[in-house]
């Protein structure tokens, strides 16, 4: 058997953590992009394409996160198309990310007030032109804050991605603990390492929310 | 030739029968004021004029031309429409200039000095010149309007439709908001106006428009009709407002 | 193509696993809330040594996964003399969790009451736990009703984890069975349906118990 030191726990760990920093950065793009469509889909005024999204938001909000992991890694390879451990994270954790923000940015919106779509409409400015220049300008500024709250959601759920066996943080974790047999050692050092990450964002938000609101 | 007609316009919210078969035509110049309780249906009315609620029965025509909802439509229409709101509706994250000059230069595609030229003769016609580069929040409610007042001016419409605009203010600041009105009626703006004040309509109109139940109750020449008011219910509406 | 009838033989797994998870759920959305109820109020009203307590608890919660709450929980706990059973450490780790975020959502509500409301119970002589229960509780909880009713059905879609300690709840049902027909995909997709089913349950039962926790607002 390997002795492990605690320098050597320490440096697995952190190497680990690139990739729960990848994967995290990975799941953030995906799922805004996802998101954005969404949102516009959501303001269209069509009534096919806004029951769609629901649904969207329905199903992936109302599933766990980890039922949709092994639906895109084993369900989708017994399915015939084969897919990494990583490119199915990627995947689920895309549409994890894209239904809550959806959602969050749907609530950010809906707080501007009616008559800034009405004096748009009146002036003669296209849906878009509306979005682009009245509605998007200032949702932005209300959803920085509750967004970046978001990020550490999807920074803790990348963790679930161990258990489909991609070798991140929390997976090497395990395997650490495997070998060493020291698990409050480990599993301690995993949260602080997680923590560390989290709570700087945690604390960004708040800070983006308290600006946002002094401003208002 | 009409500006505006109406022709048996109906309106339902759902079970709410709202507008009950409106009849009206505005004739270019005339500066007309809807008065009645809330709930008679006159903002509603508004709202129908320049498409932002849909009707159910009936026409309306703006200068010949059919009023729909439609969005390329409503479009069209802000050309010749131009609307005022009871809460003025500016656009918060842009100067008072920039809001001015927004719809100009992405809808009527004008050059930014153009617009810029326009957007500042229009300020200085509400006396707002200085504040070009301020931001709304900074305005008293009085100078938000104004600066409502000039936004919609900048498009050149041939008709203003006001929205109970002088509603959220407060009573001080009620008269630089109607001086400015009053500017617009004496260089031949036409203005549909949903209003309760009472002396404005009198004064400044030309028609008054007393709408109940969701009906054209009574109209007719302002002074006339408020001085001498034919039918119970506007007299109980005048004695309740005066 | 897919076969669902392949799961059939296999619904006495299903249920007894939905069973479970419905048991700890139910379980630990009343004593997650309990606790969360207990740490807002501390941190709301309580004095600084709670109010700090509480802020570090909440903080470590909220900013690390579940799922390494859980294997701290079971695995590193007994390192220093804490065994637990894999149902006690899912139970415990739920309500841990669950009490976390619900004391950052029910203290949001406490802020909101006014002080004027508090100062009328005052003044009628009530002493600070009549002022609690009975005047500033049911309006409090109703302004973050909708959020906490999110958070426990988060929560209880988040204890899919529990399954890698091998609690035998829904998602080690699915498990089970994908191994035993090789049906991933079919099992997984009724699993999700199953979540998604209980998730709306949960929503239905939150908002029939809020008829009844809020019934002044209906009587007008």
């Amino acid at each position: 058997m390997i002795e492990f030191s605690n320098y050597d726990i320490l440096r697995n760990l952190l190497f680990a953590t690139q990739w729960t920093i990848l994967l995290s950065l990975a799941a953030f793009v995906g799922g805004t992009t996802v998101a954005l469509a969404l949102t516009a889909m959501r303001l269209t005024r069509n009534a096919i394409m806004r029951t769609l999204v629901r649904m969207y938001v329905e199903l992936f909000q109302g599933t766990p996160l980890l039922m949709q992991m092994f639906l895109c890694f084993f369900g989708l390879s017994m399915l015939g198309y084969e897919i990494s451990a990583w490119g199915a994270a990627i995947l689920s954790l895309t549409f994890f990310t894209s239904a809550f923000l959806v959602e969050i940015w749907r609530g950010c919106i809906d707080t501007l007030p009616k008559g800034q779509w009405e004096a748009s409409r009146c002036l003669g400015l296209s849906f878009l032109q509306t979005l682009r220049f009245i509605i998007l300008p200032q949702a932005i500024r209300v959803a920085t804050a509750p967004t970046v709250g978001f990020s550490v959601q999807v920074i803790k759920g990348t963790a679930l991605a161990s258990v489909i066996g991609f070798v991140e943080l929390t997976k090497v974790g395990t395997m650490l603990n495997n070998a060493t047999f020291e698990p409050f050692k480990v599993f301690t050092l995993v949260a602080l390492i997680y923590f560390m990450l989290c709570y700087p964002l945690s604390l960004y938000s708040k800070h983006l929310e308290k600006k946002f609101n002094v401003s208002r | 030739m009409s500006l505006v007609n109406l022709h048996q316009v109906h309106k339902y919210y759902g079970d709410h029968h709202v507008l009950k078969g409106i009849d009206l035509d505005i004739k270019a110049g005339e500066v007309v004021s809807i008065i009645g309780r809330s709930g008679s249906g006159k903002s509603t009315l508004l709202r129908c004029i320049n498409g932002l609620e849909q009707y159910q029965k009936g026409g309306i025509t703006l200068d010949g031309k059919e009023v729909t909802t439609d969005d390329i439509q409503v479009r069209r229409l802000a050309l010749s429409v131009g609307m005022i709101f009871q809460n003025f509706n500016l656009f918060p994250h842009m100067t008072v200039g920039e809001n001015v000059m927004l719809a100009p230069t992405i809808v009527l595609k004008k050059s930014k000095a153009e617009a810029e030229a326009t957007a500042r003769a229009m300020l200085e016609k509400v006396g707002l010149a200085e504040k070009f580069d301020s931001f709304p929040e900074k305005l008293s409610g009085g100078q938000q309007q104004r600066v409502a007042i000039a936004r919609a001016l900048a498009m050149s419409p041939k008709v203003l439709l006001c929205d109970e605009i002088t509603s959220a203010l407060d009573p001080e600041l009620v008269g630089e908001v109607l001086k400015v009105l009053e500017q617009l009626a004496k260089e031949g703006m036409t203005l549909i106006l949903v209003t309760h004040e009472m002396n404005f309509a009198r004064d400044v109109g030309s028609r008054v428009v007393f709408m109940h139940q969701g009906k054209v109750w009574e109209q007719g020449d302002s002074k006339t009709l408020l001085s001498n008011p034919q039918t119970d219910e506007l007299k109980q509406f005048m004695g309740a407002v005066l | 193509m897919l076969y669902f009838s392949d799961l059939l033989q296999y619904s006495d797994v299903f249920f007894s696993g939905l069973m479970t998870t419905v048991e700890l759920t139910v379980l630990t959305t009343f004593l997650g809330v309990a606790l969360g109820t207990t740490c807002a109020t501390l941190r709301q009203y309580g004095n600084l040594a709670g109010q700090r307590i509480v802020s570090v608890y909440v903080e470590l919660i909220r900013n690390t996964p579940f799922i390494v709450q859980l294997f701290f929980i079971f695995f590193g706990l007994p390192a220093i003399g804490i065994m637990l059973s894999p149902w006690e450490a899912s139970m415990i780790a739920l309500t841990i969790n669950l009490g976390a975020y619900s004391t950052e959502i029910i203290r949001a509500g406490l802020a909101s009451i006014s002080k004027g409301q508090v100062e009328a119970a005052k003044v009628l002589g009530l002493n600070f736990r009549q002022t609690l229960t009975r005047v500033i509780f049911i309006p409090a909880f109703e302004k973050i009703y909708p959020a906490l009713t999110s958070q426990c059905i988060i929560v209880m879609l988040g204890s899919a984890v529990i399954s890698q300690i091998s609690v035998q709840d829904l998602t080690y049902a699915a498990n089970l069975v994908q191994s035993r027909n090789f049906r991933a995909f079919e099992s997984y997709l009724v699993t999700a349906l199953l979540y998604l089913g209980l998730s709306i349950l949960l929503r239905f039962a939150f908002n029939a118990l809020g008829k009844r926790l809020f019934a002044y607002r209906s009587v007008q």
